[in-house]
């Protein structure tokens, strides 16, 4: 009976500051007993003032650089609070306790003293850092019969957690009796009145419930230590649990990229899709990509299809034009700037080769690795991001045959390129030969431009790069 | 014999599933490691690692490192305020904000970085610095090198040769400094000028100071020289044997969980965000056609990211709706080139296609990156 009294008053216990916690929100209510009970809160999470503890070398002041808590927040023993520096040195303050952030006595940049309150933690009353008191309050001035004190003119003694339950209950503490020291009404005692009541038996002490949000940090495993898995951000303090969303604000270029494909999908699209045997240009790039690399270019098959693409663009202008915003004129762009999507770690971005029209296919290559290793490095000029007139995107070196591009306004078309797979195909002889085959989707503008166009366009160029030698009859 | 030891230590790690190798636990009263990596990040989180996680108690540890070229930032530091990010970017060096205070520093070959590991009851700076000084002179004695009381080490009275910053945690503190034996004095100065103006920040500033190279004072000093007159210095110091252990800050194995160190000391979110929050008032001068434009810039940045901008340009010069889109944009944005560009390239698509609008849009733009 001893130990059980034992454990029930410690559950009593959490109750306690988050019962108070109830009761400080609902302070217009409850004025009058808030008074008492703010009283009660300062005894029941005893706070502590957490000193400056020395740091060495005879220093008595510190610059306060950043916390890494705030007001309100948890901590355990040996979190990190915050970051103070003084004279080359950068020092981590851990917490010696457990319990919660009440005060921060500094700002960032102010001079802290060693010896000095740093923060007040009230400290979780269950590490028994200070005997706990059942409270003793005097009648409050409101009628609440729940939580009256008085039982034949003498007080009523009863922890605020026994007293929620009372009320929770709708138990007149009157009607009990207490069992415990000087009368005391225990947790028992109203779960006992209540199985009578309903003759019901009542589950175990619902020490679940009670239990704090303090108790469950503890069992934050090691996290601290794990604090170098995530990525730092400004609260460098473990309190995610797995499983938890995460939400997290648009901002810089994603919003941008919300902006253009909202406005990319007002364009009407329709695609158009084919297959290209490339084997014969694979060939002719391992002839070509050895001269390359004595020019020091990396040669790819980009160059090739970026060429083509100009070639065509040239017999079917209309895919090199742009439609201003009211649909009520075109406009067919002189210079063909084609741009290369490109995968960053930002995202998608679009460089474009300026002026393809009057490239070789070995100055388009030169400029591709430029353009290329300016990406990697993450830092592509506003001029090679601006001024593009279509888009090819090869979205086949991470994989996939068929796509469905979203036009980039205020371009007209633009065309994904599968990966490049060997697959058996039939000769003019009816015999199965290895082709080196990849697909091309197209998408294009519908109110400018339609699909007999796209259908040529896709034609002329496929027939450049399944036979790369008709490509010399129209090079300018 | 160096591959040998850690050979074994190694498979007897694996044998008792100790996180701690037995390479680290020596029965001596110390431990002198050195990098094989030159690679900043990976040294830095060698650092981390052995404050983290060693008990220091027994044994005291002295790290040798030296990085290919980069610049290294203090904790509570502005990159912006210390270097020519710029340059840095085009030459290719590295940024890296450490975790101890203290101001910026360039790092290369020619620069040799001494970390000393204790306790945090042990931890003294000037012992450390002394011993350096003493090495020095057994190496070198006709040098004249003493420590300042601002743990700088000069030559000849005049030119600093060493720099200091230190670390303190609960248990175990560290305390480390550079020695410029043959560094390139030329990038040295160019990229710890900061071309930014108009910063108003609260960050540790650094303090300038004129350098020299020992090598300057005695061309036949050589950085590994240097090492080992101070390991030798320290194994006397600490009566162990003079014999440097070779580490890989890339091997897992022996230090588990440094490759997460690692790259978090790579994270935007560490080497910029980190930057105390600080204001930029400058005035962007912008020749347009034949004439200079003048607009007042007012931007705050807050964990490395724009939490409010202003621009004060002629009234129409930039049509409203646009003006206040690329300032929207730009809230909560990250204060980095890269990401403003791919931001304001973008925005472009869905502006009116007009040459002179977009010509006046680039130039801005261009003036506003110029200034991260």
């Amino acid at each position: 009976v001893c130990i059980h009294r034992v454990r029930s008053c410690s559950s009593i216990r959490f109750i306690k500051s988050k019962y108070v916690c109830v009761f400080d929100k609902s302070a217009l209510k409850f004025s009058h007993q808030q008074r008492l009970f703010r009283t009660s809160a300062v005894s029941c999470g005893q706070i502590v003032q957490f000193k400056l503890s020395d740091i060495g070398e005879g220093i008595t002041e510190v610059t306060v650089k950043e916390w890494y808590i705030k007001e309100g927040d948890s901590v355990s023993q040996f979190d990190s609070i915050c970051e103070v520096q003084s004279d080359k040195a950068s020092v981590t303050i851990t917490s010696r306790y457990d319990g919660v952030i009440r005060k921060l006595h500094y700002s960032i940049d102010d001079i802290a003293f060693v010896g000095k309150p740093l923060v007040d933690i009230e400290i979780d009353a269950s590490k028994g850092v200070s005997p706990e008191e059942d409270v003793v309050e005097t009648p409050p001035m409101s009628h609440e019969e729940h939580t009256h004190q008085e039982i034949k003119g003498h007080k009523t003694l009863a922890t605020p957690a026994v007293r929620r339950l009372a009320m929770e209950n709708n138990i007149k503490l009157s009607e009990i009796v207490g069992t415990g020291k000087d009368n005391r009404i225990l947790k028992e005692d109203i779960l006992n009145y209540l199985a009578k009541q309903t003759g019901a038996i009542l589950p175990p002490s619902p020490k679940a419930e009670i239990v704090p949000p303090l108790r469950k940090t503890e069992a934050v495993p090691a996290a601290p230590k794990d604090k170098t898995h995530k990525i730092p951000v400004p609260l460098s303090r473990p309190i995610a649990f797995s499983g938890k969303d995460k939400t997290e604000p648009v901002t810089g270029f994603q919003k941008a990229m919300v902006k253009t494909m909202s406005a990319a999908l007002k364009i009407p699209h329709f695609g158009y899709s084919d297959e290209i045997d490339l084997t014969e240009l694979v060939q002719l790039r391992e002839e070509l990509k050895p001269l390359a690399e004595i020019r020091g270019v990396k040669l790819s098959f980009m160059p090739f299809f970026i060429k083509a693409a100009s070639l065509g663009l040239l017999q079917y202008p209309i895919l090199n034009a742009s439609l201003d915003e009211n649909c009520q004129n075109v406009t067919y762009k002189a210079s063909h700037n084609i741009g290369v999507a490109m995968d960053t770690e930002q995202g998608l971005i679009v460089p474009n080769v300026k002026n393809v029209q009057v490239c070789s296919v070995f100055d388009i290559a030169v400029e591709l690795n430029r353009l290329q290793s300016l990406g990697s490095a993450g830092q592509l000029g506003t001029s090679d991001l601006t001024g593009g007139t279509f888009t090819l995107s090869n979205i086949g070196t991470i994989g996939g045959t068929y796509a469905k591009p979203v036009i980039l306004p205020p371009e007209v078309a633009i065309g994904a390129l599968g990966k490049i797979q060997v697959l058996p195909r039939f000769n003019g002889k009816g015999e199965v030969f290895k082709a080196q085959i990849m697909n091309v989707s197209w998408s294009a503008d519908h109110r400018i431009i339609d699909g007999a166009t796209m259908a040529r366009f896709s034609n002329l160029w496929k027939s450049y790069l399944e036979n790369p030698a008709s490509m010399l009859l129209d090079l300018k | 014999m160096v591959l040998q030891s850690l050979k074994n230590c190694l498979w007897q790690s694996c044998v008792l599933r100790t996180p701690k190798a037995c390479f680290w636990s020596t029965a001596s009263g110390g431990l002198i490691i050195q990098s094989v990596s030159n690679d900043v990040y990976q040294n830095l989180a060698v650092e981390d690692w052995i404050h983290d996680h060693m008990d220091l108690e027994k044994q005291q540890i002295l790290f040798l490192w030296r990085n290919s070229p980069s610049v290294v930032i203090g904790r509570h530091q502005n990159p912006w305020q210390e270097c020519n990010l710029r340059l840095l970017r085009q030459k290719n060096i590295k940024l890296a904000r450490r975790r101890s205070g203290g101001g910026t520093v360039y790092h290369d070959l020619g620069n040799i970085n001494l970390t000393f590991f204790t306790t945090r009851k042990k931890y003294e700076r000037m012992e450390n610095l002394k011993l350096v000084v003493k090495a020095l002179k057994a190496l070198r004695p006709q040098l004249d090198v003493h420590v300042t009381d601002r743990y700088d080490i000069l030559l000849d009275r005049q030119y600093k040769i060493s720099g200091t910053a230190a670390k303190l945690g609960r248990t175990s503190a560290y305390h480390h400094c550079t020695l410029l034996c043959n560094a390139d004095k030329f990038v040295l100065s160019s990229v710890l000028k900061s071309p930014y103006k108009g910063l108003k920040s609260n960050a540790t500033p650094s303090v300038p100071a004129l350098v020299k190279n020992l090598f300057e004072k005695d061309p036949s000093l050589t950085s590994e020289m240097l090492l080992d007159a101070i390991a030798k210095e320290y194994a006397g110091q600490h009566q162990i044997d003079h014999h440097i252990t070779l580490i890989n800050p890339a091997d897992e194995t022996l230090l588990p969980g440094i490759s997460n160190k690692t790259k978090e000391l790579q994270t935007w979110e560490w080497v910029y965000g980190k930057t105390p929050k600080f204001n930029i008032s400058t005035c962007l001068n912008m020749a347009y056609k034949d004439s200079v434009l003048d607009a007042q810039v007012n931007m705050d940045v807050k964990h490395g990211r724009i939490e409010v901008c202003n621009i004060d340009l002629p009234e129409q010069w930039l049509p409203p709706e646009l003006y206040s889109e690329l300032v929207k944009s730009l809230t909560g944005s990250k204060f980095c080139p890269n990401e403003t560009t791919t931001l304001v390239t973008t925005l472009l698509r869905v502006c009116p296609q007009d040459d002179e609008l977009h010509s006046r849009w680039s130039l801005l733009c261009e003036n506003m990156i110029r200034l991260m």
